[in-house]
Order: C-alpha cells, then structure tokens, then sequence
C-alpha cells in the first residue's frame, strides 16, 4: 500500500470502484449513462468557459456573446460545444432512459434509481429552458415570454411561479438573473447531487442482471465494460466536435418585443409540447400545457410500481417496445406537424454571430462590395489574408485617392508601370463606388467586408442603381430630400415599407417619391437591408 | 490447444488493449478539449480600434517644470464594450519647452500617484516611491521611470497618444 492511499485511501476506492461485479450480460446497451455523465461534464466545463466571458444582463448578454462568436479566438467552438452538447444530453438522457424502461431495469429493488433518474430528464430540459433566454436574442427572448407566460398558468401556483421566475409583467432584467442564477448556480450542483446519487444506488443494486445471469460468472466494470463505456463516449465526443465545428450556431437580432414579424419557436426538443398547446382552446388550454405533461411525468414516476412482473428477457418485452414505438411515433408525429406549420420568415436572417461591420458603410460602399464580386477582384486581391498574386488591398501603407485608383481601374498599367492587371469595364459610377468600398479597407475588417452577406450587398448595388441617395440619406451618406433611412425600422413595418415602394403617393400623400417595380427578391433584399441600418441618424457607426 | 499463444496468453494480450484504449480514448478527449479551452482564454481578442489621438488640453501656458493633471475623455476597448472613460496624465514642460506626458499610475505597483508641490517631487502614497519631475526614480520600490505618453502638440494643444513602457532604470 502505497503512501498516497496510507493517508487517503484513494487509490481503495478508485480499485473498489473499478473492480464492481457486474452480471454477464453487460454490454453495449449499456453505455448511454456513462456518456450522460460525461456530456453534463462537458457542459459544465464549456459553460464555465462561456461564463468568463458573460455578462448576465439583457443588453450586455447579448453583446458578450457577440464578443465571444466575433472576436474572441475559438469561441465559436466552445459556444458550438455548449449548444450541440446540450441537444446531445437530451438526447442521450432519453435513449437510456428507453434502454433501461426496454429492460425492464427499474423493477424491485431499482424503484428509487429510476425516479432519481426521472427527476435527472427534468433537470436536463430546466436547463434547456433556463439556458434558451441567456443569448438575449429574438428566439431567446419570445421563447422565454411563452415559457413564463405557461408557468402563471398553472392553478394555484400560477403567480407565485410566475414571480418566482421573474417573469411577473414583462421580462426584464429580474426574469435574466433569476434564469441565470437557476442555470448555473442551482441547477448544477442539484444534477451533480442527483448524478451521484444515482450512481450510488447503481452501486448499492448492482446493475440490472437478466434473466439467465444468475447462472453465469459475474464479471469485472474494469477493464472490459470501462473499455465499452470509453469507445461509445469517444463517438459521442466525436459525434459532438464535428457538429460544434461545422454547424454554426446562428445568433439572431437583439430582443426586440415590437418585433411582430418574429416567428418564435422553441428548440427541436420541445416542439413536441409546443404542438400540443395548439390542441386546447380557452379554458382548456391549461390541459396541454401543464395537466398533460404533468400526467405524462406522473406516469415515468410511477412506471416501476405498475409493472411489477418477473424480470423477463428484453426480446418477450413486447407491451414495453410497444409503448416506445408510440411515444416516438406520437413525438414524431408532433415534432413534425410543429416544423410543417411553421411559415417561412420572410425576412433574410442575419447571423450576429458573425462581423457585422458593413451595417456601417454607405450603400455606395455596399454596392462597391458588389462590383468587387462581380469583377471578380478577390482572385488577385484576396482580403481574407491569403496569399494572392495582386497587392493586398487592406495592408497598402498609404492609401491612394479615390480618383487616382479610377484612374488605375481604367488603364492599370498607365497608373503603375508593369501591371498585369486588366482594365475594369464598368462606368464611372460604378468605379466610384468601388473606389470609396476601397478606402474603407482597413487589416482589421477586411475579412469581415469582404464576407459581407449577398442579401445586403445585392440591396446596396440596387440602392445605387436607383439612385436612392440622390433624396435619401444612409448612415450620414446622401441627400436630405427624403427622410434618412436609418431607423425606418423602428418609423414602420415591413409591409408598410413595401407597399410604400409600390406607390409612394398612397401611403405618404403628397410624397414625390416615384413608384419602383422591384422583383420580390430585389425588393426581400432591399427592405431587409433598410431594417439592418443601425437605428441612429447622423454620421455612420464608425466603430 | 491449437492456438499461438495459451487462453491466458490470449487474455493478457486482450486486457492489454483495453487499458491502452482507455488511456488512449481519454487523452485525445482530453486534449480536445483543454487545446480550445487554454486558446479560447489565453490568446487575446480582436483588437476592435486602432489607437487614436486623443485631445488632453491647452499646453501653451504651462509653466516649466510644474507638472499640472491634466483630465481628459478617452474611449478604451474594454472587452464587448467601448468605455468612454476619465483618464488622467501629468503633464510637464521640461528643458527646450518639450511638453511631456506621465501615465497616472506608479511603475511600482499601479497606485495614483500626485505632485508634491512643497517636497517638489511625485510621491506615490503606497509604497513610497517618489520621482523627479522628468520621472526617473528618485526613492523608493519603483523598479522603472515613470511611463510616458507619445505626444504632440498642435495649436497649442496636447495631443496623446499610446501609453508607452519606460525602460528598466540602468
């Protein structure tokens, strides 16, 4: 016995702990707690590593998370980590859940570990629910007003758990900190309790053995099931890093609850409950939202007190599959009727997410980005920091003015001798706008310019074919004939603005804007675009 | 028995591989995970600003060699914000009417220092250390002089720019 364990008595209880009997017919079927535990440790550690760089209040929520995605070097990993791994849990938690309720695993003496492991699917969708509000977007913001609004409802308790939560007249800054302080103040240290506790009455029952095993010679956890456990964890990791690497999480405007065009719906593993709110009306619309569901944890909880037969093997356990295939068939049934009923927004979504430094730059600007596309100029002049074959246009020392650089986009090697560049035929509007896009260029948002989104870019190129700025001002850009354009978004709505464009003369009379006949597209990107514009008038966002 | 290695020879070799999985499986988790962690918090963030000038205030009738504090409005990246915030800077005129600016804080230690006038010297209240009008060390803990701002002065006025580190004293 070595000194460490003389003192401590770790290295007994790391050996006591590897060495457990287990029957032998564990397996495979059997790794989906081990990898639970192990997401929950995931998302403590990646939600400990989004929390340094946090603040939970609704304004700065939402520009911390935008600072996380934007700026700071992996953050868009860790974040990928934290959401993906949460859908992942659930996941998880539900297929060993089914596995044991297949098994039979609950039955006398295993009651408590299966109600602790019920108590445990609850905590996983609190954390769901509490987390979804902490981006502060749109989608977190409409999806914890219903969230709160389906909480006052409950009898009795309705206003008590509706101030509990904060959520007592309108979400705010209390409803934020109480979410937040429920997300990672009481609901980790609650699981971590539960977990343990869980194990510890695995521990004391012994897995689950069937029928048959008490024949055969009990095997070691070590080193043959902890080799199972790591395989099937390892694939879920991977499983997770790739999802975290390549699908990018979207973060949507900030909460605005005048936003009347928003389509809120909550995340793929509620929609299930989503849809059944749509199945009461008036007075019963209590039934969906809290009688049903109460039942349906009632019934998880009292499972091992219904079913009290002999353990039986898990192929003759023909009620328990049949009971799995409704519960997927009705889950899927209702998870897909929410998708199919969902309407397409009509607007193009903007990912926060990533630099949103265009919104700054005039239409002109934008439209230069366009010409600089359409020219295919990045082939030579890449902005991203690729090697290219032309001079890296962010990085020019001293900037050249907008007329020698027209100059030079007409005859290249009349401005610089020796310059394979060929002349660029476009007129010199068009050359103009490029030249200003140019000039904005600097190493810091270059990249971020250059991925600017087509949507805005295709509006900025219409903008200045129309001439829009001839009357209109964007960003401090343009005349003042018309109103300026920035916070039309908060002036009228969409549709207002759209039929506006149809025929000025209806809507505002005595207006002597002319009609434009915009193709649905051009007019999407367009009315888009002027909601984006930062709401401030006067001189642009020049961060 | 018509196989290599005997059952028990089998059974070793097989342990073997589980526990070098085990190990295996875990590190490369492990790394996984605590490569992007130690970037995510170690390697700093975009710098979202170029630094700029800023305006500190009217240096044409200072005084030579009477520091003055001069207040000013500075916008710092702090993090997701941009904090307009109230920064100071001793400011001083030295021999050849070179205007020079001192950063508020001790080289020590970071504590504010101020302008003894009757001792004529900068005393830092925490540790003592004091320093001569042109900011070398004169006493005391500070292991440099104090650090300066670029500067320029047009029309009159005191143009800052980044805080520069001074060097070790020789």
């Amino acid at each position: 016995m070595s000194w460490l364990d003389h003192r401590t008595g770790i290295e007994t209880a790391v050996r006591n702990f590897l060495y457990e009997d287990i029957p032998a017919s564990s397996g495979w079927h059997q790794v989906f707690g081990s990898i639970a535990v192990f997401l929950f440790l995931v998302q403590a550690f990646t939600g400990a590593l989004l929390a340094f760089n946090y603040a939970p209040t609704p304004g700065d929520a939402y520009n911390s998370l935008r600072y996380i995605l934007t700026e700071v070097t992996g953050g868009h990993l860790i974040r990928g980590l934290h959401h993906w791994g949460a859908s992942m849990l659930i996941v998880v938690v539900v297929l060993h859940m089914t596995q044991v309720f297949l098994y039979g695993a609950y039955k006398k003496p295993r009651e408590a570990t299966w109600m602790v492991g019920v108590v445990l699917l609850l905590l996983t969708m609190a954390y769901g629910l509490t987390g979804y509000l902490l981006p502060w977007d749109n989608r977190a913001y409409w999806g914890t007003v219903v969230a709160t609004q389906i909480a006052s409802h409950i009898p009795l308790a309705g206003p008590y758990m509706s101030r509990l939560l904060g959520g007592e007249g309108a979400i705010g800054v209390v409803t934020f900190a109480r979410f937040y302080g429920l997300h990672v103040l009481l609901l980790p240290p609650a699981t971590a309790l539960l977990i343990a506790t869980h194990i510890y009455l695995v521990r004391k029952h012994g897995v689950a053995p069937t029928p048959g095993d008490e024949i055969k010679p009990s095997k070691k956890f070590y080193p043959r099931q902890a080799f199972t456990d790591t395989v099937a964890i390892f694939a879920a990791f991977v499983v997770l890093f790739t999802m975290a690497v390549a699908v990018r999480v979207p973060l949507e405007r900030l909460a605005d609850p005048t936003d009347t065009t928003y389509i809120p719906r909550p995340d793929w593993y509620f929609l299930f409950l989503f849809q059944t709110l749509k199945f009461f009306d008036g007075p019963l619309a209590i039934v969906g939202s809290v009688i049903l569901p109460s039942l349906a944890v009632l019934a998880l909880l009292l499972v091992p007190f219904v079913d009290r037969g002999q353990m039986m093997r898990v192929t003759r356990r023909t009620v328990a599959f049949g009971f799995v295939a409704l519960a997927l068939l009705g889950w899927t049934g209702l998870t897909v009727a929410a998708i199919a009923t969902t309407p397409k927004p009509d607007t193009v979504a903007i990912d926060y997410g990533a630099p949103t430094d265009w919104i700054g730059l005039s239409p002109q600007e934008m439209a230069g980005i366009g010409y600089f596309r359409k020219e295919n100029c990045a082939s030579c002049h890449n902005l991203e920091g690729k090697p290219s074959v032309g001079p890296d246009l962010a990085n020019v020392p001293i900037k050249k003015t907008a007329a020698w650089m027209i100059a030079h986009f007409k005859h290249p090697a009349a401005m610089v001798p020796g310059s394979s560049m060929p002349a660029i035929q476009l007129s010199d509007a068009q050359l103009n706008a490029l030249a200003a896009f140019l000039l904005k260029l600097t190493p810091a948002n270059a990249a971020a310019l250059a991925n600017a989104p087509d949507f805005a870019v295709q509006a900025g190129l219409l903008y200045q074919t129309k001439n829009c700025g001839g009357c209109h001002q964007v960003n401090g850009v343009g005349m003042k004939m018309g109103p300026p354009l920035n916070g039309v978004a908060r002036r009228r709505t969409k549709t207002w603005v759209a039929q506006h464009f149809a025929n000025p003369e209806a809507l505002s009379p005595g207006s002597f804007m002319p009609p434009y006949q915009f193709s649905q597209r051009e007019m999407d990107n367009l009315v888009a675009y002027l909601f984006t514009l930062p709401d401030l008038p006067g001189p642009p966002a020049d961060r | 028995m018509v196989t290599d290695h005997p059952p028990a020879q089998a059974d070793v070799t097989r342990r073997k591989f589980y526990i070098a999985m085990i190990y295996g499986l875990w590190s490369v988790v492990a790394t996984a995970l605590s490569i992007p962690a130690a970037i995510y918090l170690l390697i700093p963030p975009k710098l979202r600003k170029m630094p700029e000038w800023v305006e500190a205030g009217d240096v044409s009738n200072l005084e030579p060699r009477v520091p003055v504090e001069m207040v000013f409005r500075q916008n710092r990246v702090d993090g997701w914000k941009i904090q307009s915030e109230k920064t100071t800077a001793w400011v001083v005129k030295l021999a050849g009417s070179q205007v020079v600016a001192y950063g508020p804080q001790c080289t020590h230690l970071g504590c504010a220092y101020h302008w003894d006038d009757n001792a004529n010297h900068f005393l830092c209240p925490c540790h003592t250390s004091v320093f001569a009008v042109d900011g070398a060390v004169l006493s005391g803990p500070a292991p440099r002089p104090l650090d300066r701002y670029e500067t320029k002065v047009e029309n009159g006025k005191l143009l800052l720019g980044p805080l520069r580190q001074s060097k070790e004293k020789a």
